[in-house]
């Protein structure tokens, strides 16, 4: 049976818990009402009060104390109940958690999970996508899933890793996309780039929700004669650079497709990269597609008309292809 | 809980009567009458507009995303609603929409707004009761909870500044108190003796959470004493006694005497929001409090103080009814704004 990727990073969670007595979670309503998006149903019940911490409504806190059991060696696993409100738990991370190690060889291994990403009419407070708060902040790992099998792969390796790692869930994923998951126990490693596509005419270098709207454009620029490659990042920080140079050196095009809005976002990065590493093997220009710079707006005609999609990427696709 | 009208100071004051705090306010009864009918009017005006969202309009999918409503809780918005002035600046939370109609926002605007059209207070770029009008002295939330704490303090702050002796309302939740903004932002406003009234519905639960779980104190008014700031626990639905610890706390805040918490004892009638039922909650409880709701209590009280008649509640009512149906049918007719209005805003020059 598949799982859908809420199932999956919920599998993901349990199994760590199961194997580390010292894995434990904390967050907003987690407990008897299994979050928000019900990403934890069912752990209270396993678990117990000990391990799954239903908090006040205290972001600060829940980062903060997160910290400071993971000092006593203790794996804490923060819920921010949308990725939103992470800003209230902001210093705690990019100043607290991010700067711990190189400081004082002190790490901070600690997951803060955050639901994050449009498209469901939620507004300009529940719609964010906004990883490039924290791609700019040395000492955080940056990993956002797309596909049911990767989220459950990256939750036991974030769930594992030594570095403090926000990992952003899309909401718009959580029951809308599934895989069959392998067998048994299994891992992804945080920092590298999966070829979600084969293609060999432009590389569309995406993550999160958009590698299923990049998946969406590459099948119908099939039909015009354009192989599409597609990559999930999959992780920010660390960035696999070589996964995005070797895809491009192939295509020799490339497109950085991402849902945050465009200034500032990721995708600058990647295009910047790009250039300045793979620039005798481009063909043309290093687009990018991204969410106008404005806020995400509720209604249902300038959410769409704000977020990025297939019809908008087959345009710049062709124009590239042209190119 | 709540039952009777239990009206007890905060740990810095006596508990007192209330009727013995505010003489002045022990109007005369024709006053009274008159903010009794009122009170009502702009209670059932909220459980109506909100009845029409939640169980109507967004089961039909004509209003998407999140939908809070107050049910149950009217008379915290109608009582200090009404205790505030016009000059005053108001801060509402997510369960205080009568606020707006109090300050002559039409409630064919409000369901525009739910209805993400341009007739809406935001013109469809944010949804539901995250909407604000400047020149009624409304103020939008955003989303994070407790947020309008620091921001109604510097409004408050604002008003000293300026030697005015107006007031800076701020509503907000018993799980919003748990947030470092709450305490950041009360701490400021009273050290500055800002001139600031806090108002808490505490209606026991903030989302799935239970009080037990959001705070150690026994009451929200009990923190109060920790920033040296007077406080009231008031039954939060009975929309008189709102009302008159509501002016109080006003006329502390105009004489310069700081910030004023008033904690509204209440229930949530409903799930956190239009999708969840609730099932945390003890079912006893949602009957236990629906035995105390605040529309009918006031119907009755207006009855049995003979400040009206039954036919004249009932024109109430009607009133409502019609002007709702209203509302809706200019709402829906109001377009969606257009797609080409997207970037538009995002600055002012
Ligand atoms: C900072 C922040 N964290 C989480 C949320 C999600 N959330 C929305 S309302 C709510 C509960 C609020 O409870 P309370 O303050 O008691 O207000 P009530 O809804 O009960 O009126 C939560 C957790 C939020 N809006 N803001
Ligand atoms: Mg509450």
């Amino acid at each position: 049976m598949p799982s859908t990727y809420v199932e999956a990073i919920r599998e993901g969670i349990r199994e760590e818990m199961e194997r580390d007595a010292n894995v434990f979670l904390l967050g907003e309503d987690i407990g008897i009402y299994g979050g928000a998006f019900k990403v934890t149903a069912g752990m209270l019940e396993q678990f117990g009060e000990r391990r799954v911490v239903d908090t006040p409504i205290s972001e600060s806190a829940i980062v903060g104390a997160a910290i400071g059991a993971s000092f006593m060696g203790l794996r804490p696993v923060a819920e921010i109940q949308f990725a939103d409100f992470i800003s209230c738990g902001f210093d705690q991370i990019v100043n607290y958690a991010a700067k711990c190690r190189y400081r004082w060889n002190a790490p901070a291994p600690i997951v803060v999970r955050a639901p994050c990403g449009g498209g469901i009419h939620g507004g300009p407070f529940h719609s964010q996508q906004n990883e490039a708060w924290f791609t700019h902040t040395p000492g955080l790992k940056v990993v956002l899933p797309a596909t049911a099998r990767d989220a459950k792969g990256l939750i036991k390796s974030a769930i594992r890793d030594n570095d403090p790692v926000i990992f952003f869930e899309h909401k718009a994923l959580y029951r809308r996309v599934k895989d069959e998951l392998p067998e048994g126990e299994y891992t992804v490693p945080i920092g590298k780039a999966n070829v979600f596509r084969e293609g060999k005419h432009i590389s569309v270098i995406t993550y999160s929700a958009m590698v299923h709207v990049a998946a969406e454009a590459a099948g119908r620029m099939e039909k015009e004669g354009v192989s599409v490659e597609i990559i999930d990042l999959r992780t920010l920080t660390p960035l696999d650079e070589e996964t995005i140079l070797a895809s491009v050196r192939k295509t020799s095009k490339a497109i950085v497709l991402h849902e945050a809005n465009l200034t500032g976002g990721f995708g600058g990065e990647i295009a910047a990269r790009i250039t300045e590493k793979a620039f005798e093997d481009l063909d043309g220009p290093v687009l990018r597609l991204a969410a106008p710079d404005t806020p995400v707006p509720y209604c249902p005609p300038l959410e769409e008309a704000y977020l990025p999609n297939a019809d908008k990427l087959v345009e710049k696709l062709r124009w590239l292809a042209r190119y | 809980m709540g039952q009777q009208v239990t009206v007890i100071a905060g740990n810095t004051m006596p508990a007192v009567k209330l009727q013995e705090l505010n003489p002045e306010q022990v109007a005369e009864s024709h006053e009274r009458a008159d903010l009794a009918r009122r009170s009502l009017y702009y209670m059932a005006l909220m459980r109506e507009v909100e009845e029409r969202i939640e169980r109507r309009l967004y089961r039909q999918g004509k209003v998407v995303g999140g939908v809070y409503v107050g049910r149950g809780q009217e008379a915290i918005p109608v009582g200090s609603g009404l205790a505030a002035r016009p000059s005053d600046m108001l801060f509402p939370s997510h369960r205080d929409l009568a606020l707006y109609f109090i300050r002559g926002v039409a409630p064919r605007q409000v369901f525009a707004q739910y209805m993400g059209r341009a007739g809406g207070l935001t013109r469809g770029r944010d949804g539901n009761m995250h909407m604000g009008d400047l020149d009624r002295k409304l103020v939008a939330i955003i989303s994070a909870m407790a947020a309008s704490i620091p921001v109604a303090a510097g409004a408050a702050m604002a008003i000293k500044y300026q030697g005015r002796d107006d007031v800076a309302w701020v509503w907000f939740g018993d799980g919003a108190t748990s947030r470092g903004d709450w305490h950041e932002g009360i701490n400021l406003a009273t050290v500055r003796k800002a001139p600031l009234v806090l108002i808490c519905n505490n209606n026991q639960y903030a989302y799935s959470t239970p009080l037990s779980k959001q705070m150690a104190c026994r009451n929200v008014a009990d923190r109060a004493p920790g920033y040296g700031m007077p406080s009231v626990i008031v039954d939060g639905n009975d929309v008189l006694a709102v009302h008159d610890a509501a002016v109080k706390a006003a006329a502390h805040a105009r004489a310069g005497l700081g910030p004023y918490l008033i904690e509204c004892k209440t229930f949530r009638m409903t799930g956190h929001s239009a999708h969840d039922p609730a099932d945390y909650v003890p079912k006893h409880l949602f009957e236990e409090w629906s035995e105390l709701c605040p529309i009918r209590r006031m119907e009755k009280r207006i009855l049995d103080q003979g400040w009206g008649s039954s036919a004249e509640i009932e024109e109430i009512h009607a009133r409502i009814r019609r002007e709702t149906d209203e509302a809706i049918e200019w709402a829906q007719n109001s377009p969606y704004p257009d797609a080409s209005e997207l970037l538009d805003g995002v600055y002012g020059s």
